[in-house]
């Protein structure tokens, strides 16, 4: 291909690392990783159709140490995810474009993020 | 050998009034994704665990196999854009198109077997 030397954007090799780009990135990276989750959603519902042995076989993976710890990571990626997203709808329409009320808004969306993961895990492992 | 600049062989042709498609449609399923995303978390918290048979009901209930389509339908198709998006800014060339065209792959193969489960469960409880 012509351009494949071409530098690549967003040069993540670049940029000083401040919180808005910090962020921006990492609503990226939970993305990719709810993709994995929406291959684990359909495995899941795959695995309730294929009947009781394959769903405790899927239900005993998701129980693992190393299933839990993917549940609790999708867990945080699915509330930053969606607070990011709705700082993003927010700027879609205009909203929050000042320097310090998208660093503010930042901060808040790592919070409710945070909170929310934390919260629901509480939940889990008291439940 | 003309002496005029990319920009100024673009500037005066308008907008190409398409392209905006994969935009909107991020946005929309975004939308969805909101209530959707918090019903199936807070529908999992309350599912009790491990039995088969209770979630196979849970699935078959109506309002829950339409919501679930409705969930595989926008988190499949918000995914895949969204994967798009990065495959565009990161990976070049023919590597770039090979990627393109299986994200696309797995995520067409991803919503038919969530559907298809969903359904084939629901019409299975019934008997």
């Amino acid at each position: 291909m012509a351009h494949s030397d071409r530098p690549l954007s967003p040069h993540l090799a670049i940029y000083r690392w401040k919180i808005s780009n910090t962020l921006s990135i990492i609503h990226r990276m939970t993305g990719v990783a709810l993709s994995f989750g929406a291959l684990a959603l359909v495995s899941w519902l795959l695995s309730i159709l294929a009947g009781q042995g394959y769903y405790s076989l899927v239900n005993d993976l998701f129980d693992s140490f190393i299933g839990r710890f993917a549940l609790f990571g999708w867990t945080f990626c699915f509330f930053y995810h969606l607070s990011n997203g709705i700082r993003h709808m927010c700027w879609d329409v205009g909203k929050g474009f000042d320097r310090l009320q998208a660093q503010q808004s930042g901060i808040l969306v790592l919070a409710v993020a945070l909170i929310l993961t934390v919260g629901l895990w509480a939940i889990v492992l008291a439940g | 050998m003309s002496l005029q600049s990319p920009l100024g062989k673009a500037l005066g042709h308008g907008s190409a009034k398409t392209g905006l498609d994969h935009w909107l449609a991020q946005r929309s399923t975004a939308i969805a994704l909101v209530p959707l995303g918090l019903w199936f978390t807070v529908s999992l918290l309350l599912l009790p665990h491990g039995s088969h048979e209770f979630v196979v009901a849970w699935v078959a209930e109506p309002l829950n196999a339409i919501l679930l389509i409705l969930l595989v339908i926008a988190l499949v198709y918000h995914s895949m854009v969204g994967l798009q998006v990065i495959v565009e800014d990161y990976v070049q060339g023919g590597l770039g198109y090979l990627t393109m065209i299986t994200v696309q792959f797995v995520h067409i193969l991803l919503v038919v077997a969530g559907i298809y489960s969903i359904i084939v469960i629901s019409l299975g409880a019934g008997q």
